[in-house]
């Protein structure tokens, strides 16, 4: 198979939007695998197994960039390179129509009250980006990941110093002011806030709130790190105070995996010190949390139901008897779907894209129906050798580094994910598939699209197999999930939009065939 | 102080993903996207030492860059390249851009330096001309390294007249030669009979005359010369048309006062065919006004770029006069018919001082007229323009841009910021044949390469390590 390659010297462009690149070429028939990256040594070793470093690209530097094509024939990769070509000259335009600047500080010189920066570039330049944006008293976001531990708490204590927000490193999701920022849904606004490091957390929660006609007042991500005691919560900490004075907000969530020792007594005393009712879900956390002013949830639809509850003034009872309602409202087409089973059916098969989700499910679906294999366990006896291998019951998350390295994020490129559904759609033993699907600003724009056709088939290839697809996202979103909903409904597969009833969906189905 | 975040207007500048500003603007958030470019150069331990320095060499290049501004350059009189330019001697030919061996010399500069043997009468033909430069008996130096600038390939030799322009803030002097014209000439390397006696002509009638009429006017403000300049459409490297005309406004009645009506009439006919003749005095100016700026401790101001046609040469403030070099790239061009990439020679040329000077391709919004040469709109040239103000340290106090409500032009490159943004300094230039003789080929743009500064980087975090 013919190989094609083009470098430009001298330019750069950021991963993300090369990967995107990728991914579209990736799409063009004919086309077999690709490359758009900046020659570092790293992405080098990436591509070097895929058979795509050419002597060319083995010859170009970090400053450069390099794209290489493999293709059934000539004529096919030629015509993809221009298409990337296309596609980087296209960037360009863009960027001239709108508000630029060379730089965060020039930014600051030349246009008045910025009060925000959004940083998502490669994590080793992200940092000093970041203090840049101190100096020039900005509230700074850091999408980027990769890090350095040292340099988040040297940002986050400049940034508490001056009484500035550090969101991140790795912080995927914050809608501040009603703006979304990073990976985030268009939600109601509303008189709930939240915060945590959970990106994917925060967008099913403040979807499931939005949806159930809540609204969220701000949401601030913190980033992954913050509740580790390295970092101590400085920044939820920071959040929490500031939510403190903030008139829209009546009610906070904190969502987030349980906080290490020194961290987890400083949120709570934090929480204590608002005043105002503070509903915590710290996912996996067995010690009961509840006192004072703070409510503890056990998931995150429970986390967004006591909060709707408490900014609406409405009594805890409602969580009980909606989520009970719903269940009810489930239990015949759960009916249906365990009378399609047959002998060999007994599996469950998660193909998660989002961490949060993944391990909420996990933890939702071991008391039903026993151990679930992951290559994000609950114990380690449930680990996957192979996270590619899936055994009995199995969820993995792909969102994990193993399958991301050099690969864009799976809410974004869904290759890796339909080749796993259509491979695990067409084993005899595998009753029950479970996916997400994340909304929003920053992910797949046309998931229906890309999705359609592997989930037709995977319904088809197993006449006894349900597919379950839970959906993260509102009505808003540029994506619709009404829209997603019904018309995955069309082809078969039971769409939720919420994670936790999808889980239960799941369980039921599986449990006591 | 309080955090005012969530009370008010979410103001966003965006640095990375554009689907993160895209969002944002599709919410009608008013958002700003910082382009980013990773560092040229440095590891994060030199990039962490050079942050716990910033505000001493921002200091520093403030007094770099002030004296600068503080230049006053005068065209004060002319004279023999031999009794004028310091250190000048018989055997001695100067050159553009940094050192460079008559066995690692361009096309170009060869066949000028075969031109000024030929014309010093060293040498009787071309081939002589060339055993004698390869012979090391000639020495070969920069112009820089003597106060003087040269176009192209820069050549001066002893006997051609040069131009002495002072500095009367700092008192000190720069040198070059009077500009030949277009076409066949020696600075792109042509040595043909017509262009050898082009230059006995220029030194046997062109140089008496004006040299008279200089002394007759006592001085010519050159600065407030260049300053009408650019508001007159031009940035004085790739367009000096209107300085061109503003010289020659002040010189004809000195000239027609002081020589013969004959000669009087050629010399200002000759000055009138000639747009570039303003050129050598731009880059005389500039170089003048830069010097003063080179030994300022901590001062990472870049005060020479030059090039040679094989190396891009520049010098730093506070590392004196040690050149940093790389390969010298070839532009980016229109060429004129009959001609392509490959006929061009490796940017090559003292006059890239016009850009260290705040002018030339810096100065671009100021020159309309020439936009085809950036990509052919009036809003490439500004961005061509505003995008240098990110790696310069000062706004000029005299050039202004009528265009762009008289802002200063970018000026006094900062070497930390080049090697922070990879914003490389961007240089309009004339484009010479690969092979001597040949001449012009084209006109365009190119940006330095990053070798020199990431050289120059390595150097400056030394220093400071002491």
């Amino acid at each position: 198979m013919p190989v094609k390659t083009i470098v430009r010297k001298g330019v750069y462009f950021d991963s993300i939007s090369l990967m995107r690149i990728a991914e579209k070429i990736n799409s063009i028939s004919g086309v077999s695998d690709s490359a758009v990256i900046m020659a570092t040594k790293e992405n080098k070793n990436i591509i070097s197994s895929s058979g795509l470093l050419t002597e060319e690209i083995k010859k170009a530097s970090d400053n450069d960039l390099a794209i290489a094509v493999k293709a059934d024939d000539e004529k096919t990769a030629a015509s993809a390179l221009a298409e990337a070509e296309k596609m980087l000259a296209g960037k360009k335009e863009a960027a001239s129509s709108n508000l630029t600047a060379q730089s965060i500080s020039q930014a600051a010189e030349s246009y008045e009250g910025l009060n925000l920066a959004l940083i998502s570039v490669n994590g080793k330049y992200a940092a000093d980006l970041a203090f840049e944006a101190l100096e020039k008293n900005m509230n700074v976001m850091i999408f980027s990941d990769n890090v350095p531990l040292e340099k988040e708490l040297a940002l986050k204590k400049l940034g508490a110093r001056k009484n500035l927000l550090v969101m991140g490193p790795d912080c995927g999701t914050c809608i501040i002011n009603g703006a979304p920022l990073g990976f985030a849904n268009k939600v109601n606004s509303g008189n709930v806030a939240v915060v945590g490091p959970s990106g994917t957390g925060i967008q099913e929660f403040s979807c499931l709130l939005s949806n159930l006609g809540g609204g969220i007042s701000q949401a601030i991500g913190t980033g992954t790190r913050d509740v580790k005691d390295d970092i101590g919560a400085i920044t939820t900490v920071q959040a929490l105070e500031m939510l403190v004075s903030d008139a829209k907000t009546s009610v906070i969530a904190i969502i987030s995996k349980p906080p290490q020792k020194k961290s987890m007594a400083r949120i709570l005393s934090a929480a204590n010190k608002t005043g105002k009712p503070v509903v915590a879900l710290f996912l996996g956390e067995e010690k009961e949390l509840t006192a004072g002013n703070i409510h503890q949830a056990k998931n995150l639809y429970e986390a967004a139901l006591k909060s709707y509850c408490l900014s609406k003034g409405e009594s805890f009872n409602f969580v009980r008897e909606k989520i009970y309602n719903d269940k009810i409202s489930l239990s015949e087409r759960i009916k249906s779907e365990k009378a399609k089973k047959n002998k060999d059916s007994k599996y469950l098969r998660g193909l998660f894209s989002g961490g949060t989700f993944a391990s909420q499910a996990i933890r939702l679906l071991e008391p039903v129906i026993g151990g679930v294999y992951s290559n994000i366990p609950s114990s380690e006896k449930f680990k996957l050798k192979n996270s590619m291998k899936l055994e009995k019951h199995s969820i993995i998350d792909l969102g994990e580094d193993e399958f991301t390295f050099g690969r864009p994020h799976p809410m974004i490129d869904y290759s890796l994910r339909k080749k796993m559904i259509s491979s695990e759609a067409s084993k005899k033993e595998v009753s029950v598939m479970l996916i997400d699907i994340v909304l929003g600003y920053g992910s797949n724009m046309s998931p229906l699209a890309d999705l359609k056709e592997t989930l037709e088939k995977a319904v088809k290839a197993n006449p006894a197999l349900t597919v379950i697809a839970a959906v993260t996202g509102t009505d808003m979103d540029p994506q619709n999930r009404r829209y997603l909903i019904e018309e995955l409904e069309k082809i078969g597969v039971m769409a939720l939009d919420n994670n936790y009833m999808a889980a239960f969906a799941a369980g039921e189905i599986i449990r006591d065939k | 102080m309080k955090n005012k975040l969530f009370e008010s207007r979410l103001k966003v500048v965006n640095a990375g993903l554009e689907a993160f500003a895209e969002a944002l603007e599709s919410n009608s958030v008013f958002t700003v996207r910082a382009i980013f470019s990773p560092p040229i150069c440095g590891d994060s331990w030199q990039w962490s030492l050079i942050n716990s320095k910033i505000g001493e060499i921002n200091r520093a290049n403030q007094k770099a860059a002030e004296r600068v501004l503080a230049a006053q350059p005068f065209l004060t009189s002319m004279g023999k390249a031999i009794d004028m330019v310091p250190g000048m001697r018989k055997n001695l030919i100067l050159h553009a851009g940094p050192p460079v061996t008559w066995d690692r010399m361009c096309g170009p500069m060869k066949g000028a330096v075969i031109g000024a043997l030929i014309y010093e009468k060293m040498a009787e033909t071309p081939a002589e001309a060339e055993k004698l430069a390869a012979g090391g008996r000639i020495k070969f130096e920069p112009c820089h390294d003597h106060c003087c600038v040269g176009p192209m390939a820069g050549i001066i030799s002893a006997s051609m007249p040069v131009f002495a322009v002072k500095n009367k803030k700092f008192g000190n002097w720069s040198y070059a030669t009077m500009n030949e014209g277009l076409g066949k000439v020696l600075r792109y390397g042509a040595y043909s009979k017509d262009v050898i006696e082009r230059l006995k002509w220029m030194e046997n009638v062109l140089y008496p005359v004006l040299h008279r009429a200089i002394k007759a006017l006592g001085e010519i403000d050159l600065k407030a010369m260049t300053a009408q300049a650019l508001h007159m459409g031009d940035e004085v490297h790739n367009r000096n048309r209107a300085g061109t005309s503003l010289l020659y406004r002040t010189l004809a009645p000195a000239i027609i006062k002081t020589s013969n009506p004959a000669e009087a009439c050629d010399c200002l006919e000759f000055i009138n065919r000639n747009d570039h003749f303003y050129l050598n005095l731009s880059m005389a100016m500039s170089k003048a006004s830069l010097d003063p700026a080179a030994g300022v401790k901590n001062s990472s101001l870049v005060y020479i770029m030059a090039r040679n046609g094989t190396d891009f040469g520049i010098k730093v403030s506070a590392l004196g006069s040690k050149w940093f070099t790389g390969p010298a790239l070839i532009p980016d061009a229109l060429f004129f018919a009959g001609y392509s990439k490959k006929d061009a020679a490796p940017d090559i040329g003292d006059s890239a001082i016009t850009e260290t000077n705040g002018l030339g391709g810096f100065a671009i919004a100021a020159a309309p007229a020439i936009v085809q040469f950036v990509g052919g709109s009036a809003g490439d040239s500004f961005n061509y323009t505003k995008k240098m103000y990110s790696i310069t340290c000062a706004e000029n106090n005299v050039y202004k841009i009528p265009a762009m409500d008289f802002k200063g032009t970018p000026t006094g490159i900062d070497l930390i910021k080049v090697a922070k943004t990879g914003i490389m300094p961007f240089i309009d230039t004339g484009v010479a044949h690969k092979d001597p003789g040949v001449g012009q080929v084209g006109a365009g743009v190119v940006a330095a390469p990053k070798e020199p500064f990431q050289e120059a980087f390595k150097a400056f975090v030394n220093l400071l390590k002491r």
